[in-house]
């Protein structure tokens, strides 16, 4: 625990520190946050990361609910390979996937790189997520209902809007908000599909972190990681209240 | 977690449920197949056959198809940086094993209020980006770091020592980074440990050694397995931590690929490097599936 945690409490106990080095505390101060919050190209980045992955999340979500339906409910040929297929981008080297995406986009379907490529990209690896997790709940799902309707003489449409969709929407939920957490961290696949007007926070983060010691990044930093625990212990107690 | 429901041969749940499909199922699923036809097939595809192009010195891609990229990348100095990424990668994986196998089966072994909050505790670092976690050891290690800041002020040393920008700030850096990958499919395991198996183990006259290594290790294989490949593959071509921490100096296969093709302009090379990182990767996830099947 305490390997975990001692680099980023330092870390965020010193973004207060005054001094532009590490090596002496030299006061309390708030001035690198007052930096960051007029850094325009931080705040440019931070937005094109918003934008891309709302886009990403939106198709994810998209792509994995209606694919995990169509596989739960329909028995098509090539089933394991297409199973296969779905896993592969969640654990293959990004290192790969970033290439490999950049030759078709550049060599071959001669797309200019920004935002369109870095949502394709990112969609890429994040809609199995979304897919597999949907996929867990429907094992769950009782056929019988969906009958039930479709006998009561409600069409397909209806007894999935209206059984299945509530029915698989906390699965779909957990697994958008893992595509945007995703894509909001990615930098690997990003630096290869990315053009010059869509930087996004990881790729100026990389910038920054690789030239060494910024106290503007040190702060930067503390607001994420205060901005994840709030989250986390605000996801942790909703799920408390539900248990009750 | 989801990420380790690795694709086995399905059964068909019971229930005539699953017909044939129609058309308008086939309509309804075809975006997904095109999107895997498109952008995961196809690319990996080409990346292959450019790997046997040529370049013009623009970095121009000449279809001269040969195969001197192969011949280029099996220099030593190339599989040598594979080797040393493999390298990292398994010492990360050996040490991500022996922090934490310990720390899961403490949490999988804890009264059970005390594991949501003890899991939450090890996976909250985890969510913040993983940028920001390498650099909080960069804040740390640096030359003007705290850690030579401190040694300075101690009087244990005159002057600031490197300890960033080396193999070991490298496997430090990736094994922070990856450890939640093996603690949770580890915890999920011996979550479901049963206790009179290792009861049994004690009646039948076995020491705390021998149940723990004849019995709660195998009942607990398919977690560290899947923990294993977890942080093996990613940590093999990671590249963003591995340049940050190790600046540079024992470069990465996943650093050598993408400055083949960005600086060095020259893709098919790139790409055969990129093809033999490919088949190191098919041949983990191969071990790791026929692993599996035995174990079913």
């Amino acid at each position: 625990m305490a390997f975990l945690y001692i680099p980023i409490v330092l870390l965020m106990v010193f973004s207060f520190n005054s001094s532009r080095l590490n090596l002496s505390w030299e006061g309390f101060s708030t001035k690198w946050y007052e930096a960051l919050l007029t850094n325009k190209v931080l705040l440019a980045a931070f937005q094109n990361s918003l934008v891309v992955a709302s886009a990403t999340t939106v198709l994810s979500t998209l792509l994995g609910t209606l694919g995990a339906w169509m596989l739960y409910r329909y028995r098509f040929p090539f089933q394991r390979a297409l199973a296969l297929l779905i896993f592969i981008p969640m654990v293959m080297p990004e290192v790969l996937m970033g290439v490999s995406l950049l030759v078709l986009f550049v060599q071959f379907l001669n797309i200019p790189l920004g935002f369109t490529t870095m949502i394709i990209a990112h969609t890429t690896f994040c809609f199995p997520f979304v897919l597999v997790a949907v996929q867990a709940r429907l094992q769950g799902l009782d056929p019988s209902q969906e009958e039930a309707a479709m006998d009561l003489g409600a069409t397909p449409f209806q007894s999935f809007w209206k059984i299945t969709l509530p029915f698989l929407m906390p699965a779909i939920v957990s697994g958008a908000l893992m595509s945007f957490t995703l894509s909001l961290d990615e930098y690997i696949v990003s630096v290869f599909t990315t053009g010059s007007q869509s930087q996004t926070l990881p790729l100026k983060v990389y910038g920054m972190a690789k030239v060494g010691l910024n106290p503007q990044l040190n702060a930067l930093s503390s607001i994420f990681i205060a901005a994840t625990f709030a989250v986390a212990l605000a996801g942790h107690f909703i799920g408390k209240k539900k248990n009750l | 977690m989801i990420g380790f429901a690795a694709p086995k041969g399905e059964k068909l749940p019971k229930g005539a449920h699953r017909r044939a499909p129609g058309l308008v199922a086939w309509l309804i699923l075809s975006p997904l197949l095109i999107w895997l036809l498109l952008f995961v097939v196809a690319p990996t595809a080409m990346l292959t056959l450019i790997s046997f192009a040529e370049r013009d010195p623009l970095g121009r891609i000449i279809w001269n198809f040969n195969l001197q990229n192969y011949v280029r990348a099996f220099d030593w100095v190339w599989i040598k940086i594979l080797l040393e990424s493999v390298y990292y990668a398994l010492l990360t994986t050996v040490i991500c094993m022996a922090i934490g196998y310990p720390t899961a089966y403490f949490i999988g072994r804890a009264p059970e209020r005390w594991r949501g909050i003890l899991l939450m505790l090890v996976m909250v670092p985890f969510w913040t980006s993983f940028l920001i976690r390498t650099y909080a050891w960069i804040n740390i290690l640096s030359k003007e770091g705290l850690l030579n800041s401190l040694l300075l002020t101690c009087g244990i040393l005159e002057e600031p020592v490197a300890i960033l920008y080396s193999p070991f700030a490298i496997v430090l850096g990736l094994v922070y980074n990856f450890l939640p990958f093996m603690i949770l499919p580890i915890y999920t395991s011996v979550e479901k440990l049963d206790n009179a198996m290792i009861e049994a183990a004690y009646d039948l006259g076995a020491g705390p050694l021998r149940a723990f290594s004849k019995v709660i290790i195998p009942l607990t294989r398919p977690g560290i397995a899947a923990g294993a490949m977890l942080v093996f593959v990613p940590s093999i071509a990671m590249f963003a931590i591995t340049t940050l921490m190790g600046g540079g100096t024992n470069p990465t296969i996943g650093e050598v690929i993408f400055k083949q093709f960005t600086s060095g302009r020259n893709q098919p090379f790139g790409a055969a490097l990129g093809t033999l990182l490919l088949i190191v990767f098919i041949i983990a996830l191969w071990l790791t599936h026929s692993q599996r099947e035995r174990e079913d």
